[in-house]
């Protein structure tokens, strides 16, 4: 069965997810669908499986149209989806997965089609085993099979390869060769572009909810990583106005667990003054070390060092690291560092380090105040920090941010920020603060970074890959570091 | 504030209307038994004095609540607390060789709010230190509190003779605190009721403190990164809470039974949890419902005597009032979300 995406488009409120997405996926194939974080792919699979509803264009399988409003219609039409993490009902055994969906079928019956199918693709599955017991890959294959033996014709698969281990890998392509071969229509979403190159046979990449390539294989590398992270931006040389001195953070060999795969051998020196972008795919360990930085993930191993002082591995790390003047603006704003029902002059009110018993309202009125005119915030100090906007809300966590920073840790600094607000942000960072402030911040903009970074730290897969000054580097060269390939493509 | 009224409006309907359904099914005429709660409850000084000494002991437990529930813990064991503070102010008590009265009540205060306090810490510590939820430590502790003051009283406490249920021997009548003539509520215990009540408001509401504490019960993750640390702030309110029951438990053995009873804590400290829900945490509603309560809990024993019935009815009310206002407070929450 061909399906064919037609003009689709999908909006949220004003924000465009997907802008006239056409594209055409044949059985017997499988078609590879890959780009950054946020670039759409999600969204386009969510509605192809019924999960969300598109603005606009239609879905047409074999020619004719066909309406998906919720999952059990796209699992009608023969479209299933095996997600990233594994969708499952871990209480239940095997052969009790296997069974939730499939028309009914008596229980020696079930057992027979599963011990066919663990066998035609080489699986190991014992039927009566708690799913609770299995690792992640061995979950993936009994949802495989599972879609399988629901007669699934259209298969979407997120990501197969995240969290499993390479035998299972091993395990996991040839049977995905077999099942296109059986005339499967397979829709691979990636951003692992030696998968891809391995497994597909088409290519679509999406950037910013559009396409933006479209190729058969032999793919040419440098094409697909410009597809997806934009066009090489010219190099602009850089003029350095901020000082270097000495070093005033350093990671000796640190081992943390947080995000997908933790990090691991953390070796990092950051100096004074200097901007640097961590780069790397969405939970690479770029967000684990500005945790580790701030304070508030503990390490496992190794230690981190601020100032000379060693942060202790206790609850109180983050208290300490913000007395030696170390700030940290994580991306989820409302989540983490707001209180999304208290005003804004209450959120001056608990800033900074004054150790008298009352508290004066007025005078948090007044910082408050003071903090709207000079941060240009749209809303009142009685306005609560969920009535602000998401450029508001950031806007105020600068506003709230210790001037006298040191050392100002960012998770995504612009994020959810229109172009305007994104450059204000920047100016701020660069021009108010002291030029002998350090700047760590991640950000899946490829080009923030090599925008704004003196240096850039490369993270794949929990390990830093990569930490070269930006003046040393490529656009091309960093992508590839990204994407987890070896050497650098010219 | 128009809002509140409206609220408190349509939550008085509702627990009218459905008491009065509940007293239409169990036959019972409607008018009637509203009419006797109320005559029980402020028919006379000697039945308003009780309806205070219940008053007293529910205010204290609601206002240490506020603290805990603005950091956002359930700090259900609020009754052992109680408990804790009623035996730390009986072991003072029982201190032999002091001679003044006074010195000795003292000394059981303060002995109240430590036994109460150190309770509460105990839970905190539990979940903090232990990462037990403070629902689960509260509530075993409450267990292990009752099975504490029981051995108390029928071993080390026990009366001379023979041990009862009815508790340990009754104190000398100067260790009794002291009432208007005429009045059967203790003064001081309204005094210290009040007095907690305005410390409640000024600290919650004026002081760094109590905004930490807002903050770290709304977002604790964010707090972190104001320099607060949601572990100390924990403990610091649950201690307070744990304060405030004990000294509702100081007040039960001084000026309501002059000795210490196995249910000493006369489950106040859960209709205070009810209370302080009910109130949607707000501190002004605060002294108003707890006298609703107090009157009802009086009020209802009313009607056994006169009408026959049963004085589980005020539980069913309070459970009524309680039931509405979170239905209200749901809908709201619904409205929003949509």
């Amino acid at each position: 069965m061909d399906v064919k995406f037609q003009n689709i488009s999908k909006n949220f409120g004003s924000v465009k997810a997907l802008t006239d997405v056409t594209l055409t996926a044949h059985s017997g194939t499988i078609h590879g669908l890959i780009g950054e974080n946020g670039a759409g792919k999600s969204t386009l699979m969510k509605i192809l499986t019924g999960y969300q509803s598109k603005s606009g264009g239609k879905i047409l399988i074999d020619g004719s149209e066909i309406q998906l409003n919720d999952p059990r219609q796209a699992s009608k039409h023969g479209i299933g989806m095996l997600y990233q993490e594994p969708m499952d009902f871990t209480p239940l055994t095997v052969l009790e997965n296997f069974s939730l969906g499939s028309p009914y079928q008596g229980r020696r019956e079930l057992r027979f089609s599963l011990e066919t199918l663990t066998i035609r693709f080489g699986f190991h599955l014992d039927p009566d085993r708690l799913v609770e017991q299995l690792t992640v890959g061995e979950r993936q294959q009994i949802e495989l099979l599972r879609l399988i033996h629901c007669k699934t014709r259209i298969l979407i698969l997120d990501e197969p390869t995240t969290g499993i281990s390479p035998a299972q890998k091993e395990a996991l392509f040839p049977a995905l060769q077999q099942l296109a071969a059986d005339g499967m229509n397979i829709l691979l979403v990636s951003h692992k572009l030696e998968e891809v190159a391995s497994l597909c046979s088409e290519v679509t990449v999406l950037r910013h909810g559009r396409i933006t390539h479209h190729a058969h294989a032999p793919f040419h590398f440098p094409e697909l990583l410009t597809a997806m992270f934009g066009s090489v931006p010219e190099q602009k040389n850089k003029t350095h106005c901020r000082t270097q001195g000495s070093s005033i953070l350093l990671f000796e060999n640190v081992e943390a667990t947080g995000e997908r795969q933790g990090l691991q051998h953390c070796v990092v020196a950051v100096n004074e003054g200097e901007v640097i972008g961590l780069a790397g795919l969405d939970g690479a360990g770029q967000s684990t070390l500005l945790r580790l930085a701030a304070g508030l993930a503990i390490p496992n191993k190794g230690n981190v060092q601020l100032f000379g002082n060693t942060l202790p591995k206790s609850n109180s790390a983050s208290q300490q690291a913000q007395k030696l003047d170390v700030s940290f603006l994580p991306a989820d704003r409302l989540e983490e560092a707001l209180f999304a029902d208290m005003s804004l002059s209450d959120h001056f009110s608990l800033r900074g380090r004054q150790s008298s018993f009352w508290r004066s309202i007025k005078k948090a009125q007044t910082l408050a105040k003071n903090g709207i005119r000079e941060f240009s915030i749209k809303g009142n100090p009685e306005d609560t920090a969920q009535d602000l906007s998401g450029g508001n809300q950031q806007r105020l966590l600068l506003a709230l941010l210790n001037p006298h920073s040191r050392l100002v840790l960012l998770e995504n600094p612009t994020r959810g920020l229109d172009i305007r607000s994104g450059q204000w942000v920047w100016h701020y960072l660069l021009n108010t603060l002291s030029p002998k402030t350090a700047i760590l911040f991640s950000s899946p903009e490829l080009d923030e970074i090599l925008h704004y970074s003196d240096r850039i730290i490369v993270f794949h897969d929990g390990e830093i890959v990569m930490d070269k000054a930006v003046n040393e580097t490529s656009h091309n060269a960093v992508a590839t570091a990204m994407t987890g390939m070896k050497e650098a493509i010219q | 504030m128009k809002r509140l009224s409206l609220d408190i409006l349509l939550g008085s309907l509702l627990v009218f209307g459905f008491t009065a359904l509940v007293l239409l099914i169990a036959g019972a005429p409607v008018l009637a038994s509203f009419k006797n709660i109320w005559l029980g409850a402020f028919a006379s000084t000697s039945k308003i004095s009780q309806v205070l000494s219940v008053w007293v002991p529910l205010m204290l437990c609601s206002c240490g609540l506020i603290y805990t529930f603005r950091a956002n813990l359930w700090n259900i064991g609020i009754e052992g607390q109680v408990t804790m503070g009623a035996i730390g102010a009986m072991a003072a008590l029982r201190i032999p060789g002091i001679e003044h009265p006074a010195l000795i009540l003292t000394l059981a205060f303060f002995a109240s709010f430590l036994g109460g306090g150190l309770w509460g810490l105990l839970a905190g510590g539990l979940k903090t230190r232990g990462g037990v939820h403070e629902i689960f430590g509260g509530l075993g502790l409450n267990f292990v509190a009752q099975g504490f003051i029981l051995w108390l009283i029928f071993g080390p406490w026990k009366r001379p003779g023979i041990a009862s249920m009815s508790g340990t021997e009754l104190l000398p009548r100067d260790l009794w605190l002291s009432t208007f003539p005429g009045w059967r509520v203790a003064t001081a215990g309204v005094i210290i009721a009040v007095a907690v009540l305005i410390l409640t408001w000024l600290f919650l509401e004026k002081s760094r403190m109590g905004i930490k504490l807002k903050a770290i019960g709304q977002n604790p993750k964010a707090a972190l990164l104001y320099a607060t640390s949601p572990e100390r702030y924990y403990l610091q309110s649950i201690i307070i809470a744990g304060g405030c029951a004990g000294l509702a438990g100081f007040l039960q053995v001084t000026a309501v039974y002059h000795r210490l009873i196995p249910s000493i804590s006369s489950g106040y400290g859960y209709l205070a949890l009810l209370l302080v829900m009910l109130s949607g945490y707000r501190i002004i509603l605060i002294p108003f419902l707890a006298l609703f309560f107090a009157s009802l809990n009086v009020g209802a024993i009313q009607l056994p005597i006169v009408l026959q019935l049963d004085s589980a009815l005020s539980g069913v009310i309070q459970g009524c009032c309680v039931l509405s206002a979170l239905l209200i407070l749901g809908l709201r929450q619904k409205r929003k979300q949509s």
